[in-house]
C-alpha cells in the first residue's frame, strides 16, 4: 500500500492556549471515568427493575431522566452502561498499545524480517475494518464482550504499531542512542530506558483519540445485539431499546444515550488531539 | 518507473492481500470450537440434505489446504454456497439486496465529497469565525457513529416532523428508493463529512502556506484562481487517499444504518446472518466488503500519479 | 554610478519613502522609516543580515504584507502608490509593471502543474494576452534565458534548480516589467549556476531597460553588480550611497564592520573580525541608533537620539545614518 493510510482524521487546530473547550472536555472526560467508577453506588434504582405500568413515563422526583419502554429507571442504566462502555474501549486501547509498542519497536530496531511481516499483516489487517473483523469473530464464537474486545484490540494494533515504529526510527537516529550502544547498554536496556519514554506521550496521546473510536465500534456492535449481553446496561444497548420509544413519541430514553457517547468520544478525541498537538509542538 | 510497472506492481499485490484476506475469512471458522460440521449447522438438526450442502460447499472431507482453494475456486465462479438460515444460494440472497446498499452507498458518498470538501474549503480559505464554526461542527460530527446519527435523524423528520419514511427501501420504483435512503444516506454520510472537511481543511492549510502560493500572488492571479490552482489543486493528492478509507467506513457502517432503518441491503442481512449463526453468508459479504475495500484503494493508487506528476516521473524526490 | 535620465516621469520605477511597518505583537517597527529609489534601469542592491527587513522592503514594492501589519508611508511603483491601490490595480501592477524573482525555484513554482502553466498563469488569467499569445511570448523568453521551448511541457521536477530559476525569471518578464524584484535569488542555487544567473539578470536588465532591485547578503556580489547599493540594520537604512564609494569609504560603523567580517582573496591573511552582539530583539524598543549597542564608536548621543541620514560632505548620493560618520572616514574601524 503505498498511499498512507489514515484512519484518524487531521488532528485538529484546537490550539488556543486553555482553549475553553480543550477544558470542558477535560472535565467531561473527569466526570465519565468518575461516574464509570462510582456507579454501583450512585444509582437510585436497580437498572433491571421492570415497571411495566409505569413505562416511558416523563422525568419525576424519582426518575430524573425517566424510564425506558420497560419501566426502567434511565439514569441508573446511563450510570451503569457507563462501566461497560468504558471498559470495553479501554480494554481494546491497553491490549492493542502494548502490543503495539512492542511489535513496533521490534520492526523498527530489527529491521529484516520482522518489520517485512509487520508491514504485510500491516496491510491485511487494514483491509478489514475493526467493525468487520469483530462481526466475523462474533459469527464465530457467538455474541459477548470478550469476542469484540479481542477482535477490535487486533485491529487496532497496526495503527499502534506502525506509529511506534516511525517514531523509534527518528528516535534510533539519534545520537545519543549510540552513545549509549558504545557504553555497552544492551538494546533492550536502552528501549526500555530511554526510547520508550521518548516515545510514550505521542503514541498514548494517539491511544487516547483511539478510545473514542473504539467506544464508537463497541457500542455500534451494541447496538447491533453483538456486543454486550442482552440485560447489561450499555449505552449502544440502550440506543437499540430507545429506538422503540421514539417510534412511540418518547425520545428522551433513546436521545440520552445517543448525547453521552456523542459527547463522550468527543470529549476524548479533543483530549487526545490536544495532547498529540503539544507533544508535536514540544518537539519542534 | 513507468506508469505501467507501477500499475502492474499494485495489483499483483492486490490480488495478494486479497487472498490471504480470503484465506482469513475461510479459515475463521476453523477457530470455533467442535467440529466444522456441526458448527456450520450452528445446532439445526443435521438432516441428510443439509449436511450433504455443507460438505459440498466446504469439501469437508478433504484436507485443509486442498478444501480452501476449492472453497475459493467456486466464489470465483459466482458461487457463494447456500445460506442456511435461507435455504437458498447466497449469490442469490446477495443480488436481492446489493443494489439496494450500493445505491445508498453512493448517495452517501456524493453527500460526503460534496459537503466535506465545501465545507473544509471555505474553513481553510476563509479562516476566523467560519472557521471556528466548522471545527466546532466537524468535531462533533466525528464523534456521532452512524447509528447515533440514523436514530436521531429518524426520530426527528420520520417519526416527529413526518417528512420522510422512517423504514424499509420503498415499494421497488427509483423514486421512491431514493426518497427512502434519504435519511439513512445522511445519517452513513455525516461521521465522514466531518472527517473530510477535517482532511481537506489541513491539506489545504499546508498548500496555502507553501511559498509558491505567494508567488502566485504576487504575480497577480486572482485569489479564486490562486486558491483553485495551487491551493485546492495540491491538496487533491491528500484528500484522495482518504478514499479507500471513506469507501470502507460507508461499507462497514450501512450495516448499522441498515439495521436502524430496516432496509434489506447486504449490512443488514450481514446482522442478520451474524445473529442466526449463518456462515456462508457472513463469509460471503465480509468478503464483497474487504474486495470493494481493496479495489478502490487500488484505483486511489492509480488516479495519484494523475493527480501529483511527481510519483511517476523524472523525479526521484516524489513525496507525498 | 551610470545615471539614467527617464525620458519621461515619473523619475524612479521604484520609490519608497517613509515606509513604515508594525507587526502584532511586537514593540517596534519591522521597518522604520525606509526611504528607497531605484531608477529606470538602475541596478540597485539591498544589503543586510537575515530579519533586518530586506525581504519585506523588497516585497512591499509588490504589497505582499504579512498579515496583521500596519504600513505607513508611500511605495511607488511607476509613479502610482500601491499601498493605496484597489485589488484589481493591484493585480495589474502585479502582473504587468513589477515583477520579483524568489530566493528558491524550487519553492516558487507548484510542482504539480507544468512549467508552460507557471510561464502564462500571470498574464492569462489577468487577461492580459489570449492563452496562445502568452505561449509564444513565453517560448521567447525562454530562449532569452537561454533555454529549449522543451522545457514548456515539462513538470518542475524534472528541471534542475538552475533551469527552473531561469524559468522563474523569464516569468517575470512575461509581463515586460519596468522594475524586477530579486529576493536573493542565487542563494539556493550551487556555485556555477550562481554565476549564471547572475550574469543573466545583468543581461537582461541591459536588454529590456528594466530597473532592478537585489536582495543580497552578499557584500561582493552587492559590489560586482550594483550601480547603487543601500545597506539595512534593524528596519532602518544605514547606508546608502553609489557602490563604489560605499565599499571603497563607509561612512556607517556597521558597513565597516560587515566589509571587515566578509573574508577577500586581495586582502591581507588574519582573522575575520566579527561583529560582537546581536541584532536588536523586535521585542525591544529601541530609543536610538539601532546599532549602538555593538558599535565600537558608540557614544551617549548614540543611546538617545535616532541618527538621520546626512550626506558625506564631498559626496550628495552617498548619505549614512551615523552620528559619527566623519569620525569613521580613516579611523581603525575599517579594518581594510
Amino acid at each position: 500500500m503505498t498511499a498512507v493510510l489514515t484512519r484518524r482524521p487531521g488532528l485538529s487546530r484546537i490550539r488556543a492556549a486553555g482553549s475553553p473547550l480543550h477544558l470542558v472536555c477535560l472535565a467531561l472526560v473527569a466526570v465519565v471515568v468518575l461516574a464509570a467508577l462510582f456507579a454501583p453506588w450512585l444509582v437510585p434504582h436497580d437498572p433491571n427493575a421492570v415497571d411495566l405500568g409505569n413505562a416511558l413515563a416523563a422525568p419525576s422526583a424519582a426518575h430524573p431522566f425517566g424510564v425506558d419502554a420497560a419501566g426502567r429507571d434511565t439514569l441508573s442504566r446511563l450510570l451503569l452502561g457507563a462501566r461497560t462502555s468504558l471498559l470495553g474501549p479501554l480494554g481494546v486501547v491497553a491490549f492493542s498499545t502494548a502490543a503495539g509498542i512492542a511489535v513496533g519497536t521490534a520492526a523498527a530496531w530489527r529491521g529484516g524480517w520482522i518489520d517485512s511481516v509487520l508491514s504485510r499483516s500491516t496491510e491485511l489487517v487494514f483491509a478489514f475494518p475493526g467493525m468487520l473483523l469483530a462481526i466475523l469473530i462474533i459469527s464465530v464464537y457467538g455474541e459477548g464482550l470478550l469476542a469484540p474486545v479481542i477482535a477490535l484490540a487486533v485491529a487496532y494494533l497496526p495503527y499502534v504499531s506502525r506509529l511506534t515504529r516511525s517514531l523509534v526510527l527518528a528516535e534510533r537516529a539519534r545520537p545519543y542512542v549510540s552513545a549509549y550502544q558504545v557504553q555497552g547498554h544492551s538494546a533492550l536496556q536502552i528501549c526500555l530506558r530511554h526510547i520508550l519514554p521518548n516515545i510514550a506521550p505521542v503514541v498514548l496521546a494517539q491511544s487516547t483519540i483511539n478510545f473514542g473510536y473504539a467506544l464508537m465500534d463497541l457500542a455500534g456492535l451494541s447496538f447491533l445485539g453483538l456486543g454486550v449481553p442482552a440485560l447489561t446496561p450499555d449505552w449502544g444497548r440502550m440506543v437499540f431499546d430507545g429506538q422503540t420509544a421514539i417510534q412511540h413519541g418518547y425520545p428522551l430514553s433513546a436521545i440520552l444515550p445517543c448525547a453521552f457517547i456523542v459527547l463522550t468520544v468527543v470529549a476524548f478525541n479533543v483530549v487526545g488531539e490536544r495532547w498529540a498537538d503539544r507533544v508535536a509542538r514540544r518537539d519542534r | 518507473m513507468s506508469f505501467v510497472r507501477f500499475a502492474l506492481r499494485r495489483v499483483a499485490e492486490m490480488a495478494a492481500t486479497l487472498l490471504t484476506a480470503s484465506f482469513v475469512v475461510f479459515a475463521a471458522m476453523y477457530l470455533a470450537p467442535g467440529n466444522p460440521a456441526s458448527f456450520l449447522l450452528a445446532g439445526r438438526s443435521a438432516s441428510p440434505e443439509a449436511l450433504a450442502a455443507i460438505n459440498a460447499q466446504y469439501h469437508l472431507d478433504d484436507p485443509f489446504l486442498v478444501r480452501y482453494f476449492r472453497w475459493l475456486g467456486d466464489i470465483l465462479q459466482g458461487d457463494f454456497g447456500r445460506s442456511i438460515t435461507y435455504r437458498t444460494d447466497v449469490s442469490r440472497l446477495l443480488a436481492d439486496r446489493l443494489p439496494t446498499t450500493l445505491t445508498l452507498i453512493v448517495m452517501s458518498l456524493v453527500v460526503v465529497v460534496a459537503v466535506g470538501l465545501f465545507l473544509g474549503r471555505i474553513a481553510a480559505v476563509r479562516g476566523g469565525a467560519t472557521d471556528s464554526a466548522i471545527l466546532v461542527t466537524t468535531t462533533l460530527a466525528v464523534g456521532t457513529p452512524s447509528f447515533v446519527a440514523a436514530v436521531l435523524l429518524q426520530g426527528l423528520f420520520a417519526v416527529n416532523l413526518g417528512w420522510f419514511p422512517s423504514s424499509g427501501a420503498g415499494d421497488g420504483g427509483l423514486g421512491d428508493l431514493l426518497w427512502h435512503l434519504t435519511l439513512p444516506s445522511i445519517a452513513l454520510a455525516l461521521y465522514l463529512i466531518g472527517m473530510l472537511a477535517r482532511v481537506t481543511r489541513s491539506a489545504m492549510l499546508e498548500a496555502l502556506d507553501s511559498e509558491h502560493v505567494t508567488v502566485a500572488r504576487s504575480r497577480g492571479v486572482p485569489e479564486r484562481q490562486v486558491i483553485r490552482r495551487h491551493v485546492f489543486r495540491n491538496s487533491l493528492s491528500t484528500v484522495l487517499t482518504t478514499g479507500g478509507l471513506i469507501v470502507s467506513t460507508l461499507l462497514v457502517c450501512t450495516i448499522l444504518v441498515e439495521t436502524a432503518f430496516s432496509i434489506g441491503g447486504i449490512g443488514q442481512l450481514l446482522e442478520l446472518s451474524t445473529t442466526t449463526k449463518d456462515f456462508p453468508t457472513v463469509q460471503a459479504i465480509s468478503l464483497i466488503i474487504v474486495a470493494l475495500f481493496m479495489i478502490v484503494n487500488l484505483v486511489v493508487d492509480l488516479l495519484l500519479p494523475l493527480v501529483d506528476p511527481r510519483l511517476t516521473l523524472g523525479s526521484r524526490s516524489a513525496a507525498v | 554610478m551610470t545615471t539614467t535620465t527617464p525620458p519621461t516621469p515619473p523619475a524612479h520605477t521604484l520609490d519608497i519613502q517613509g515606509l513604515r511597518i508594525t507587526l502584532p505583537g511586537t514593540a517596534r517597527p519591522v521597518l522604520d522609516g525606509v526611504d528607497l529609489t531605484v531608477s529606470t534601469g538602475e541596478t540597485v542592491a539591498l544589503v543586510g543580515e537575515s530579519g533586518s527587513g530586506k525581504s519585506l522592503t523588497s516585497r512591499s514594492a509588490l504589497r505582499l504584507l504579512p498579515p496583521g501589519a500596519v504600513v505607513e508611508g508611500t511605495v511607488r511603483v511607476g509613479g502610482e502608490d500601491v499601498l493605496a491601490m484597489n485589488a484589481a490595480q493591484l493585480r495589474t501592477v502585479r502582473a504587468s509593471a513589477a515583477a520579483m524573482v524568489f530566493q528558491d525555484p524550487r519553492a516558487s513554482v507548484n510542482p504539480l502543474r507544468r512549467i508552460r502553466d507557471f510561464l502564462t498563469e500571470s498574464a492569462t488569467l489577468t487577461g492580459a494576452m489570449s492563452r496562445a499569445d502568452a505561449t509564444v511570448r513565453a517560448t521567447e523568453l525562454l530562449q532569452a534565458v537561454g533555454l529549449d521551448a522543451a522545457v514548456l511541457r515539462k513538470y518542475p521536477g524534472q528541471v534542475s534548480g538552475g533551469m527552473l530559476q531561469r524559468v522563474v525569471i523569464a516569468a517575470a518578464l512575461m509581463g515586460d516589467p519596468a522594475l524586477l524584484l530579486a529576493d536573493e535569488p542565487t542563494t539556493a542555487l550551487d556555485v556555477t549556476s550562481q554565476a549564471e544567473v547572475i550574469a543573466l539578470l545583468a543581461g537582461l536588465r541591459a536588454r529590456f531597460g528594466t530597473g532592478l532591485l537585489f536582495v543580497t547578503h552578499d557584500l561582493d556580489l552587492a559590489a560586482a553588480i550594483s550601480d547603487r547599493v543601500y545597506v539595512m540594520y534593524a528596519g532602518r537604512i544605514a547606508e546608502s550611497g553609489p557602490a563604489e564609494a560605499l565599499f571603497e569609504r563607509p561612512r556607517h560603523p556597521y558597513t565597516a564592520a560587515l566589509l571587515a567580517s566578509t573574508p577577500r582573496m586581495d586582502g591581507p591573511r588574519g582573522r575575520l573580525a566579527a561583529i560582537d552582539g546581536q541584532p536588536p530583539d523586535l521585542r525591544q524598543e529601541l530609543h536610538g541608533c539601532a546599532f549602538a549597542a555593538r558599535c565600537p564608536l558608540a557614544t551617549e548621543v548614540c543611546d538617545q537620539q535616532v541618527p538621520l541620514p546626512v550626506a558625506a560632505p564631498d559626496r550628495p548620493g552617498h548619505l549614512a545614518a551615523c552620528h559619527h560618520s566623519d569620525r569613521l572616514e580613516g579611523s581603525t574601524v575599517d579594518a581594510r
